[in-house]
């Protein structure tokens, strides 16, 4: 009896195999001569720069200090690294030899010109909703780039993960290939952003949380995630920042990557910006259709009346009398380590001092980013270009601080510039993120 | 190797990227302006600005300002007369003077946010740059007078 029913399983396990491999059998594309650059129109080359710069697909085709779009970057994911691909059009190690038809198949089906599947941290989950222009555009673009001989590190990815016939699985759970459906009941404007923010931008990437598979959480559309470390905030209307998201102020960020009301950019969405979206090359109207998009999912305007009176007692707080700092050490580390930087006075802070009080990392529920950004910093470093986005603001690396003062910062910070329930475990927070950060060095 | 604007001039650092600015600044390219004081962001005397911002040095990694523009007490002013140094000179801030480069840096920043600081303006801003001669009062009229010399009022000078 048992016998037989192990049998059974086997013969069952045989065939769901066998079905998935056949699913997943793609034919290959024939190679082309690598097209000469002439056959695209300047016009389409720029188009698909513009959106290449939306798309930010420089940051995981590049490798820090690397030529653009030569592949190499280390992707951290907690299935193991993948290494962004070469996408110059190198015929050996990049996709000289792709026809647009192999192309178009790989942005919007997540299979290579070869037939096998991609992973999905490449977002063709999300540039599946790219129109036939947009992927023409795209594919001029990157086809009239130098060539660039540079074959990447393989990933690490553990079996059966690495074997790509798999992902079918994966496709056939999560993934359908429809392209972008406008809403008729909004403007042309939010539309713009939709398609953009959803396709092409994949802000869903970062910004929702993914179930174990590494698909994004349905229902859960933009409800904040962990990143590389790193918190991506809510961008719905639990988004904490206490003043809201308008479209004035996610143009700004979106833009420069830094407001007065919201602080700068960090972590993962720094050369989103700074390599990306702040280049000259995205016109204005794409990020602010952007940041329309957002801003009504953030409920902005419902929230928008009190900021005068939000930011007045936020900038009330970021100063610490001699007094106060005597009779209290939490507040006198703030006041030697923090203030001369983050003060600010007037009706609303100056952009190049982050207002604490305004500022999301401590509203989280968890302090992730706060430990990160004391423990760490902020550089220059990530930049493809250092005189976009917002140049000059560096903060330097308080890691010479125990992890007992940095608690007691955070707890500080927590207790007297937030109305946020205290953040717990402390401690052992520091010490784990300063391992990682010290591992990843 | 990280490559930076200092005080006008391109410059290649060898250093390695984890290497505090301070040092690199000091031992690598030979300016000696800047000071060591505390080695960990909360004493003031290593200050330089980055893009134009007060920046401790001594806990900043070079690589951090790769391709930034890093000013030191030595490039300020191309003739040391920022109105910040000429009013030092005159109310003779210093004492031992080993603080004041990173109080006048930090100072600069300071004016440019607050062009007419007030006694809260100056204590919150100047309150991690220390000195252990107990020259703050010389400091903040100094910088009360530097402050009215650059906003063209001669009627504090």
């Amino acid at each position: 009896m048992i016998r037989r029913i192990s049998i059974a399983v086997l013969v069952t396990a045989c065939f769901t195999l066998a079905g998935l491999l056949l699913l997943a059998w793609r034919l290959s594309i024939a190679p082309i001569e690598p097209p000469s650059p002439s056959t695209f129109s300047a016009e389409l080359v720029a188009k698909g720069e513009a959106l290449s710069a939306v798309g930010h697909c420089a940051a995981c085709h590049t490798q820090p200090g690397g030529q653009p779009f030569a592949g190499g970057y280390r992707l951290n994911t907690p299935f193991g690294a993948i290494f962004g691909t070469n996408i110059t059009p190198d015929p050996k190690t990049g996709i000289g030899v792709w026809s647009l038809e192999a192309f178009t198949r790989a942005m919007r089906e997540g299979v290579a010109r070869d037939g096998s599947h991609l992973l999905p941290a490449f977002p063709y989950y999300a540039f599946t909703k790219l129109s036939d222009d947009d992927v023409k555009g795209l594919y001029a673009y990157l086809m009239t780039r130098a060539a660039v001989n540079n074959t990447v590190p393989p990933n690490t990815l553990p079996f059966p993960l690495n074997i790509r016939a798999f992902q079918e699985g994966w496709k056939i759970l999560f993934f359908r290939s429809a392209r972008y459906q406008a809403n008729q009941s909004k403007s042309a404007e939010w539309n713009r952003g939709a398609y953009l923010a959803e396709g092409l931008a994949d802000c869903t990437g970062c910004h929702t949380p993914r179930n174990p598979l590494g698909a994004e959480e349905a229902g859960h559309a933009y409800a904040g995630a962990v990143i590389e470390g790193w918190i991506a905030p809510a961008l719905t209307d639990a988004n904490p920042s206490p003043v809201p998201w308008t479209q004035e102020e996610l143009f700004t960020y979106l833009r420069t990557g830094v407001t007065s009301l919201h602080g700068a950019t960090g972590a993962t969405m720094t050369p989103v910006i700074r390599g990306a979206l702040a280049l000259p090359v995205v016109p204005d109207s794409d990020i602010r259709a952007i940041a329309l998009y957002f801003s009504g999912m953030d409920r902005a305007s419902a929230r928008a009346n009190d900021v005068d009176a939000t930011t007045r007692e936020a900038v009330a707080s970021s100063y610490v009398s001699s007094d106060q700092a005597e009779n209290d050490p939490d507040a006198s580390l703030y006041a030697s380590a923090c203030m001369s930087c983050h003060y600010n006075a007037g009706p609303t802070p100056l952009a190049p001092r982050p207002d604490l009080a305004l500022n999301s990392s401590l509203m989280l529920a968890e302090p992730t980013n706060f430990i990160q950004v004391v423990l760490n910093g902020v550089t220059n470093t990530e930049t493809v270009d250092n005189t976009q986005g917002a140049p000059g603001l560096v903060m330097p690396q308080y890691s010479s601080l125990t992890d007992g003062e940095i608690a007691a910062l955070a707890a500080y910070l927590r207790r007297t510039r937030t109305k946020s329930p205290p953040w717990n475990d402390l401690e052992k927070k520091v010490a784990a993120i300063r391992r990682e950060s010290m591992a990843s060095r | 190797m990280t490559t930076f604007d200092l005080n006008g001039k391109t410059v290649s650092a060898q250093s390695p990227d984890d290497a505090a600015l301070l040092w690199v600044i000091r031992d690598e390219l030979g300016l000696t302006g800047t000071k060591f004081g505390c080695g960990i962001g909360f004493c003031g005397a290593c200050t330089v600005h980055v893009e134009g911002r007060a920046t401790r040095s001594c806990i900043t990694p070079v690589a951090a300002v790769a391709g930034a523009k890093v000013t030191t007490i030595e490039g300020l002013d191309p003739t040391g007369s920022h109105p910040l140094q000429t009013a030092w000179l005159e109310l003779q801030v210093p004492q031992c003077g080993y603080c004041q480069p990173g109080q006048i840096m930090q100072a600069a920043t300071l004016l440019k946010d607050f062009p007419n600081p007030t006694d809260q303006d100056i204590n919150a801003v100047m309150a991690g740059s220390v000195c252990r001669c107990m020259t703050y009062i010389r400091i903040r009229k100094a910088i009360k007078l530097a402050a009215a010399r650059m906003r063209g009022d001669t009627s504090h000078a």
